[in-house]
């Protein structure tokens, strides 16, 4: 297996990702990752020069009956009460999280 | 523990709502009894996270009023119906098989819980998946992994193995799975049910907690091929809440299992039969081949040799979705929040970190390291590209035939614990089933057959886009050589 990737740039991914790693994590993910991006590696067999990118099927086939798109219209979202009770903290009016800005 | 087998298949969906609807059976009694085999069965199985008692009972007697008054009954009248907790359900808990959402009741329902429910449908409660339909064994579940009813010893494959094994066990009389790289048919071929992947649009996705939005989709689980088709023409349609849903009319799936296959040109790749393709399992397949021949089908070599590169392509791309979509869950708005939430960047991270499986860790690192700035192009853009000549690939085979057949998967059920310390070799589990959900074709899979020791082994019917009656006609085919 190669070194694809170091323990230095998982951390950074991790914490790109906002996920917090123990060392041992970190251990099993290097093994992990490494061993998936040695296998993903055989893609680079194939030319795709040229290739368009395939971000979306749907445009492989069409369906009859309009373009999909819904009317832009004004709809009744959901009570701020119901969305507010699945909070982990609120003050009734807002989401509360800890304090952005420190003062020093 | 020893083996234990729970196997029961259902009755069929079609005589079940013809005894509701003349009264001899009435649908609050099937729930009750249904809840009764779950209650007895469920500790041995762990299929179902939680019930939906009181919803499932008060619909129970909408459909027989409706019954008693001799009014004519709608498609699913109360037939007992199971949900993959990745579904949402208003005030139901909503799980996706992780602890991040441990608690969550979401405030609305999926358009497809509206549709059953407007079809009759009683829907019983939320069933066992892998954290966020990322596995193929169920063992990635934070609530524990659900057993197969076949064998309990073995896995009911995933991610939705809980809606396999609920309808293989007779815990509902059809179920609802979601599919991203093969979680309804690998499963459905495990535990020896009909399971569906539609056509990419073809089911609404509003409600479906998202994993990789260019290729989830959600589709039914059921005893027989009729009844899935039946399920299928109820959840399918177009949805202006989701606007990937495909407008085309939605025909009576269950019509199309009437039609003989005779005539119909089958494709075989032999790509789908090469190394790594157990013995049994292939010599189960082979005889549903046959029973095609025999049903007057002509059976024909395709060539799809792009194949051996759909893991790679499907795993980048997934992955990639994933980092994307699993984005959401901070502890901000729902579900959990850690109690060291010190400053906003902990409470993120500390939340992530404990809410998150290693399996959901894992691909969120692959997926945010495929996108990240110097790998994009080498990773994420090469897997968009290579995806492009997989989809085309297809296309250009469905012009020579009307269906592919291929194993669904390339063994027969595993034992619990096998493949948990390998991520790669538990990915190699989809390896056929990867294919269509990367070129957003349809497919069935239909038991055709068992290993010595009894084993299920499925037989994977793909499509080409929308043709889903097509796929039922061929399942069909092979299913009724078995009777």
């Amino acid at each position: 297996m190669s070194e694809r990737v170091t323990v230095d740039e998982v951390e950074r991914v991790a914490e790109l990702a906002h996920l917090e790693l123990t060392p041992e994590e970190s251990g099993h993910m290097l093994h992990d990752l490494n061993a998936i991006l040695d296998y993903v590696a055989e893609l680079n067999e194939l030319d795709t020069h040229g290739v368009a990118p395939l971000a979306q099927v749907s445009e492989l086939f069409s369906a009859p009956g309009g373009s999909g798109l819904r009317v832009d219209g004004r709809r009744p979202s959901l009570e701020r009460a119901i969305v507010l009770d699945q909070a982990p903290e609120t003050d009734g009016v807002f989401f509360e999280v800890p304090k952005v800005i420190e003062r020093q | 523990m020893t083996a234990e087998t729970f196997v029961q298949k259902p009755k069929a969906l079609a005589d079940l709502r013809a005894e509701i609807a003349s009264g001899t059976t009435r649908a609050a009694d099937l729930a009750a009894s249904y809840y009764e085999r779950i209650e007895a069965l469920n500790p041995r199985l762990n299929v179902y996270l939680s019930l939906t008692k009181e919803r499932a009972l008060a619909q129970a007697e909408r459909v027989d009023a409706l019954a008693a008054k001799g009014d004519p009954l709608p498609p699913l009248a109360g037939i007992p119906v199971g949900i993959k907790d990745v579904l949402v359900m208003r005030g139901a808990p909503a799980t996706a098989g992780s602890k991040i959402l441990e608690g969550y009741r979401p405030p609305y329902d999926a358009t497809v819980v509206e549709k059953l429910e407007a079809a009759g449908a009683v829907l019983l409660g939320k069933l066992n998946c892998d954290e966020f339909a990322m596995g193929s064994s169920n063992e990635n579940s934070a609530y524990g992994p659900v057993r197969n009813p076949v064998d309990t010893e073995r896995v009911p494959g995933g991610s939705s193995g809980g809606s396999a094994a609920a309808v293989a066990a007779n815990l509902a009389v059809a179920t609802l799975g979601s599919d991203t790289g093969g979680s309804i048919r690998q499963p459905a071929s495990f535990c020896g049910v009909v399971g569906v992947l539609p056509t990419y649009g073809r089911v609404s996705r509003y409600g479906l907690i998202a994993f990789a939005s260019s290729l989830d989709r959600v589709g039914p689980f059921a005893g027989n091929v009729r009844d899935a088709a039946t399920m299928l023409s109820v959840i399918a349609g177009s949805d202006s809440k989701d606007a990937t849903s495909s407008t085309a009319p939605v025909p009576d799936y269950a019509a199309e299992c009437d039609r003989p296959a005779e005539g119909l040109r089958i494709g075989v790749p032999a790509e789908y039969f090469g190394d790594g393709l157990d013995p049994e399992v292939r010599a189960a397949v082979e005889r549903g081949i046959e029973s095609l021949k025999a049903a007057g089908c002509n059976v024909k070599p395709v060539k799809l040799p792009l194949t051996k590169y759909a893991i790679p392509v499907y795993y980048l791309v997934a992955t990639a979705e994933a980092s994307a979509n699993l984005a959401r869950f901070d502890g901000v708005r729902y579900g959990h929040r850690s109690a060291s939430s010190g400053n906003l960047n902990a409470m993120y991270s500390n939340s992530r970190d404990e809410g998150f499986g290693a399996e959901v860790k894992r691909r969120i690192l692959l997926g945010t390291y495929a996108l990240s700035a110097g790998y994009y192009d080498a990773y994420y853009l090469k897997a968009q590209q290579v995806r492009r000549l997989l989809a085309e690939e297809f296309l250009r085979a469905f012009a020579e035939v009307d269906a592919i057949v291929t194993p669904t998967a390339p063994t027969a059920a595993f034992k619990l614990g096998e493949k948990t310390g390998d991520p790669l070799a538990m990915y190699l589990a989809d390896i056929y089933t990867v294919t269509a959900s990367l070129a957003g074709i349809c497919g069935v899979t239909v038991p055709c057959g068992a290993t010595e020791s009894g084993l299920p082994v499925g037989m994977q019917v793909l499509a080409s886009h929308l043709n889903e009656g097509t796929a039922f006609r061929v399942a069909r085919a092979v299913e009724a050589a078995r009777e």
